[in-house]
């Protein structure tokens, strides 16, 4: 059987390379708009990006340290 | 009598009573066509107070027509409907009576003008919700049914104290605006928060709602949180209080998100977060963080109902829920993984999608107020809302490593059912104004303007970057999270055993036979769920009334 087009391997470095193509672009899209920054700290380049990156690496990092503490095997409940 | 031909919250209860007896075709086009009707009844209602009836020498109104109660009779009728199409041929006559029995309900407490009707048909909801989820008629069901049910007994008889105490100091039993600053004002406030999901008994939502059937989870995720919602924005508008259990449940919801592996649970888990959104927006509490909050419940009832339904035509169609048993799923359900993936764009509030145009105007009211710390969170909250429903949903059920399942996609009217909530989620992400003349307030905001969509779109973006970057991180464990159901899931069970050991070490020191009390009967017949839940309860209404007193007095 064929194998599906998001599982052969030439796709996936597309994927990759399209992915990077479209941030840039979002990034770079900046410089034509003009931003109505009402916090000083909205009208920095790019602060949206970054934040938007940081703050979800910061959400996965308090998950995995939060999840050593309360995970339990998923019959915790039954036995 | 002919007040109940039109209102209707009690078509919907009248009509949910007659589904048992019908059959085939004709129960598909009962269940089709009772929403439409209480739409149209809904529309051709004139504004203001109707339906009037005497009641223990009040006068309980039925019906209080505004715009806002509208808008969310209108979008539950939608969700009825659609939710019928979805299962009209696979689900059980019992389920979908209760189904209607309890979004009926739900209208009626949107329609309420007065507080004892709204505790009756908030009730009724409570009941006819639980028999939804007892409907999968499976043991798990059956134990989360009982749990559901008895959390909200609790928050029921907390609304009913607030209630009466409220009707004693005021002497009107009229619903309107309150400020928490009384006992009975508190004690209304927690009973609504309770249904909203907020903290600490947040765990009920995504302990009960996965363990419903493929389709009646579809029906639990619209009505109870949403009618808290829409009391809230009712009774407690501008509450500052508000702004910060909002915000605990939006991250709330991301971080258990993250941890899941469940699914149905990912999604259950944002829903507390999309409702954080809301209650964030209810306690700002200007004109336009109102309007975002109704304008949000609006379309989060949408694309949350078409993310459940295409969980639940994975699940029908697989039987498999755990992240860790799916995957691939693209390449043989094309259908519900596109449904899916659009209803996952939008609740992430994707440009062109309806979460988009309703979420902004709650983060743009937190500017207008100059909320720095508010707006910064919310902003996170985002990103983070692509991370966990956005991209991680669809990525680990119908991407990721293939596992070898190739179901196809489910029969007609469930995928007709998808399309239509995904058409309506674009349609209403294209043109805001359908749903932005149906708010309560006027609307001046524009959501499409050149630098909200490309800062929208970078946050967005890099979030999901970050996901791929981080998924090693993310590999997914066959686990469960604690909560604060281990209260009486856990130590109520621990602290029953050890009372009952010791009461039958007792027994046996003093050589007692009481010849009816068998205490090891409790143990043997696997009564240690509900001696547990009742141990369970007890603990938290005593931290209940410490902590009432401790902010009261």
């Amino acid at each position: 059987m064929k194998q599906n087009w998001f599982y052969r391997k030439s796709s996936i470095k597309k994927l990759w390379i399209g992915t990077i193509v479209i941030l840039a672009l979002t990034v770079l899209a900046e410089v034509f708009v003009t931003l109505h920054p009402h916090f000083k700290v909205e009208g920095l380049f790019g602060f949206h990006a970054l934040f938007g990156f940081f703050a979800c690496v910061g959400m996965v990092v308090f998950a995995k340290v939060l999840g050593f503490l309360i995970k339990r095997k998923d019959d915790y409940y039954d036995v | 009598m002919t007040c109940s031909l039109f209102h209707p919250g009690l078509l919907l209860i009248l009509s949910g009573l007659l589904i048992p007896f019908l059959q085939g075709t004709k129960r598909t086009l009962f269940v089709l066509m009772i929403p439409c009707l209480a739409l149209a009844s809904v529309w051709n209602m004139s504004f203001g107070s109707a339906c009037s009836i005497q009641y223990l020498g009040y006068e309980l109104i039925l019906i209080n027509l505004d715009s806002l109660s509208r808008l969310f009779i209108t979008v539950f009728s939608l969700t009825v409907f659609t939710g019928s199409l979805f299962c009209c041929k696979q689900a059980g006559s019992k389920e979908l009576a209760a189904a209607f029995i309890y979004a009926g309900g739900a209208m009626s407490v949107v329609l309420a003008g007065d507080l004892l009707s709204l505790f009756i048909f908030w009730e009724l909801m409570a009941l006819a919700s639980t028999l939804v989820i007892w409907s999968a008629q499976t043991e798990n069901s059956r134990l989360a049914g009982m749990r559901y049910i008895v959390i909200h007994l609790l928050g029921g008889v907390i609304l009913m104290c607030g209630i009466a105490a409220y009707v004693h100091e005021t002497g009107s039993i009229q619903f309107t605006a309150m400020q928490a600053d009384s006992i009975a004002t508190w004690l209304i406030l927690c009973g609504f928060l309770l249904n909203a999901g907020a903290p600490p008994l947040t765990a009920w939502l995504a302990d009960a709602y996965p363990e419903a059937s493929f389709s009646g989870t579809v029906f639990l995720s619209a009505f109870t949180t949403k009618t808290a919602v829409y009391v809230l924005l009712r009774g407690f508008p501008g509450t500052e209080l508000l702004v910060y259990i909002g915000l605990f449940m939006i991250f709330y919801g991301i971080i258990y998100a993250l941890l899941e592996n469940d699914m149905r649970r990912i999604l259950a888990y944002s829903i507390i977060n999309q409702v954080g959104f809301m209650i964030v927006g209810i306690g700002i509490g200007t004109e336009m963080a109102l309007n975002g909050a109704a304008a949000h419940a609006f379309t989060h009832i949408i694309y949350k109902a078409l993310l459940l339904m295409s969980a639940g035509s994975v699940l029908y169609m697989t039987g498999k829920r755990k992240c860790t048993d799916l995957g691939g799923l693209i390449q043989s359900m094309p259908i519900t993984a596109i449904c899916g993936i659009i209803g996952a764009l939008a609740i992430s509030s994707f440009p062109l999608t309806s979460g988009f145009v309703s979420k902004s105007m709650v983060t743009q009211s937190s500017v207008d107020e100059h909320l720095l710390w508010v707006w910064l969170l919310l902003q996170a909250a985002s990103a983070g809302v692509f991370l966990h429903a956005g991209i991680k949903f669809p990525w680990f059920v119908f991407f990721q490593k293939d596992s070898g399942l190739r179901p196809d996609d489910p029969p007609f009217n469930m995928k007709l059912a998808m399309i239509l909530f995904a058409s309506a989620c674009i349609i209403l992400g294209l043109f805001p104004d359908l749903l932005y003349v149906m708010l309560p307030y006027e609307v001046n905001y524009v959501p499409y303007t050149a630098a909200h969509t490309v800062t929208q779109l970078q946050l967005l973006l890099f979030s999901g970057l970050a996901f791929f970057v981080m998924l090693p991180l993310m590999k997914r464990t066959l686990t469960i999270s604690l909560d604060f159901d281990w209260f009486y899931r856990k130590f109520g069970k621990v602290v029953s055993i050890f009372i009952i050991d010791k009461l039958c070490q007792l027994q046996k020191m003093f050589s007692l036979h009481f010849s009816n009390l068998k205490l090891k009967r409790y143990l043997d017949e696997k009564l240690d769920m509900q001696l547990s839940l009742a141990m369970g309860m007890s603990i938290i209404m005593v931290m209940f009334v410490i902590s009432l007193s401790y902010f009261l007095f």
